[in-house]
């Protein structure tokens, strides 16, 4: 069979593809912190790097915020989540979930902007309640965003990590039966948090734990939204690894790459702290079982619940909203609440710098989701031809697609770069295609893998049994029938790639840039409206990704009743 | 050299537990009928027959057909037509494409092809359906196309799923005559798995009962 023959290059392709570059990046990483890089003289193995780390000015305090802002931010959206799914009723459920689930495509940037440009001192907020609320004719001098405590930070990424942790949990929730256990809950008396704590949670939990380790990784680690929302002085770890990294004091790269590892053993530490979150969770949970506490009277928790997942949602849409009309505005002084004119001057004047980081940020993320969608689903027709047949080692290994979600990006982007660098290939568009697809491809195969197991295999026997090889019933059965899937898994992957920041900036070496890594550099600048169009950009390219995917679909199987409904 | 379909010393076991032993032969236009409860390993069996068996369970025995032995065969390459209990009528092909997409590469030429189809639209009653998206016809409507569908790719032997089982009470049995009938006018070998007595009585054949 030619198709298997294929199909097999599938998982040895991917794996490879994956594990070469974490672990060129971990390598990178570990011999420069421990002070061999014969590029910069350093020849011998020692503890130097890290003393150099240890001197840095408030580095204790940039591994807290790091912590602290990373982990709160995390569980607070969880606990979101869990309150909201057991307060809202299945058709609040159903119509705040279609509200909510376009700001997933949002990247990460955007957001952080959007939100700073909603509460900062000269903010949304601020010009509309003011001077009639506030008497204020000039922003107050108090600092909002960027604060000391990391606070904007932590609300930026609750923002940013709700709908994803709640399109997770809803995308688990058919594999468990939430009613039937509900109206046990309800019928034992349980209120409706309490019943759906203990029926329902545990099982829903068990399903999104990666995710939710994915998203404390992300949180620990992340460096664009830190730069934009975080605490300055100091930065988070992971923002001062950046500076260190491109200082023109050479010496510095030597404390980057400790700090990598030291990063590693934050997020690290940050998995260890939630593991025993998780337990005395658990343990509390069955307190309150065992005990029989039902909680009927929870209608002003219910409320909070459901309050706390629209608020962050208006904020985001606020904060888009607000960045839109930046990019058009023409002179908007404080406190007036909408600028006097709008103009497209700003948008003539950025478009023409805006082409080349544009291409760049359109054909990696083409070629990048592309290529995903092609291993993606290599992979899983590799498992159905071998299902069963798999040595456990086999039926594992692909796991190994999630690895790059949970290893935080700063502790091996460091390493791979120095990698880059020593034979290089750092600033091509294949090294940084290779970096892309590391974090394209798991999105891709997650999205895809759920709707591709769930089809009705009968389908695929009457196609054999019609004499159609594999690779016919791909490209005339299985294909056409998960277009809709196929389709929005690539649209994903090319959201990923456009808001990718650190493997951007790292790889791409500055000669090549995207509209993401362009819009944070302009961060520092604090030109709102060069800020709000690139932003806006940031917006549009995955939005558009997932209009052509729902487009085509929708238009191909216009007079397919069948195909329309799924 | 027998023709028909052989089923020579089948053994199918799960975890060394012997499920189903079966060692006959069903001659052309004859309906060889498995009964037997859920677990009974009958879906084994035809799984088996049909090439996409589990690798779980562990199978020996060979399978002819008119003397060929298809048992190492791909699925694609066993030219046995199979009905299930729902009609799977390919849900992005109009009811001509589900047609077309079984029709044999050897019949060559639109003209040709279209003529082959609309021939087998009209047999079952379905005259000028073509074009339908194949939701929108009414059940008894899909079987049909879905039985035209498996004999229009020509197959030398018919396996059968419970292919009346979710059908309502009056169509059940208007359905089992067409089925039976076409297959006895057109000598195909039959195997039909089912649970319901009702089956095995209207096929007439005979029959093996799988206990658990």
């Amino acid at each position: 069979m030619a198709g298997a023959r294929f199909s097999k290059l599938g998982p040895p392709l991917t794996i490879a593809l994956l594990t070469i570059p974490l672990l060129a990046g971990v390598v990178g990483t570990v011999l420069p912190a421990f002070g061999y890089l014969p590029a910069l003289g350093g020849n011998m193995f020692s503890f130097q790097p890290f003393q150099m780390l240890l001197a840095e000015p408030g580095l204790s305090r940039s591994v807290l915020s790091s912590l602290i802002s990373g982990l709160g931010a995390s569980s607070i959206a969880l606990i979101i989540v869990m309150l909201f799914l057991a307060a809202a009723s299945a058709k609040t459920l159903a119509r705040l979930t279609a509200a909510i689930s376009p700001l997933l495509s949002v990247p990460h940037a955007a957001a952080a902007f959007g939100l700073a440009f909603l509460i900062a001192p000269t903010g949304m907020i601020a010009r509309i309640i003011s001077p009639e609320l506030t008497g204020w004719q000039s922003p107050p001098d108090v600092l909002i965003v960027n604060d000391a405590m990391g606070l904007a930070l932590m609300a930026g990424l609750i923002a940013k990590e709700l709908p994803f942790l709640l399109l997770i949990a809803l995308a688990a929730m058919p594999q468990i039966p939430v009613r039937q256990s509900r109206q046990i809950g309800a019928s034992l008396g349980y209120g409706r948090i309490m019943g759906f704590i203990v029926t329902v949670w545990p099982g829903l939990y068990r399903q999104m734990r990666l995710a939710v380790f994915a998203v404390i990784a992300f949180s620990t680690s992340v460096v664009d939204v830190a730069l934009i929302l975080g605490p300055q002085s100091p930065a988070t770890l992971s923002v001062r690894l950046v500076s260190w990294m491109n200082d023109p004091d050479l010496s510095l790269r030597f404390v980057a790459a400790a700090g990598a590892l030291m990063q590693f053993g934050v997020t690290l530490i940050a998995f260890i702290i939630w593991l025993g979150l998780e337990t005395v969770g658990g343990k509390a949970r069955q307190y309150l079982a065992s005990n029989g506490i039902r909680f009927v009277h929870d209608r002003s928790l219910r409320t909070a619940g459901i309050c706390a997942m629209l608020l962050p949602a208006f904020a985001l849409f606020g904060g888009l909203a607000t960045l839109a009309i930046w990019s058009v505005s023409g002179l908007w002084q404080f406190p007036d609440a909408w600028p006097k004119n709008l103009t497209l001057t700003g948008w003539s004047a950025a478009f023409e710098r805006m082409i080349p980081p544009l291409v760049t940020t359109l054909t990696l993320g083409v070629v990048a989701s592309l290529t995903a969608g092609t291993l993606a689903i290599l992979c899983l027709m590799r498992e159905d031809e071998t299902l069963a047949k798999q040595s456990f080692v086999q039926r594992h290994s692909l796991a190994i697609i999630y690895l790059p979600l949970l290893v935080p990006q700063a502790a091996f982007l460091f390493g791979l770069q120095f990698m880059f660098v020593t034979f290089q290939i750092d600033g091509m568009f294949f090294s940084l295609l290779v970096v892309h697809l590391v974090f394209v491809t798991p999105y891709v195969f997650l999205s895809l893998s759920d709707p591709w197991r769930a089809m009705d295999k009968r389908f695929l026997s009457v196609s054999a049994a019609l004499g159609k090889s594999p690779w016919q019933s791909f490209f005339k059965v299985r294909g056409p029938m998960l277009l809709k899937a196929i389709l929005s898994a690539i649209a994903l992957g090319f959201a990923v790639s456009a808001a990718q920041y650190l493997a951007t900036v790292l790889v791409g070496a500055g000669r090549l840039t995207t509209i993401t890594t362009e819009a944070v550099a302009l961060s520092s600048g604090g030109n709102r409206r060069v800020i709000g169009i690139y932003a806006m950009m940031q917006m549009l390219l995955p939005l558009l990704a997932f209009a052509i995917a729902s487009l085509i679909p929708a238009y191909v199987w216009r007079n397919r009743r069948g195909l329309s409904g799924s | 050299m027998a023709t028909g379909l052989t089923l020579q010393n089948i053994l199918i076991a799960l975890n060394g537990h012997a499920l189903v032993a079966v060692n006959t032969h069903v001659s052309h236009g004859d309906i060889l009928t498995i009964m037997g409860p859920s677990g009974s390993g009958k879906s084994s069996l035809f799984a088996f027959l049909a090439g996409f068996l589990d690798p779980a369970f562990t199978a020996s025995g060979r399978i002819l057909v008119d003397g060929d032995d298809i048992t190492e065969k791909p699925p694609y390459q066993r030219h046995l037509g199979l009905l299930f209990q729902d009609p799977l009528l390919f849900p992005h092909m109009n009811v001509a494409g589900n047609l077309l997409f079984a029709l044999p590469p050897e019949i060559k030429g639109r003209a040709a092809r279209d003529a082959r189809v609309e021939e087998a639209l009209l047999e079952a009653g379905l005259e000028g359906f073509g074009a339908r998206d194949p939701d929108t016809l009414s059940g008894g409507q899909k079987a049909r196309v879905a039985l035209m569908r498996t004999l229009l790719s020509e197959p030398k032997a018919l396996l059968l799923d419970e292919p009346f089982s979710k059908l309502d009470m009056n169509l059940r049995a208007q359905m089992r005559d067409i089925v039976f009938g076409t297959a006895k006018r057109l000598k195909l070998p039959v195997v039909l798995v089912t649970h319901d007595e009702a089956d095995a009585e209207a096929a007439g054949g005979d029959i093996i009962r799988l206990d658990l």
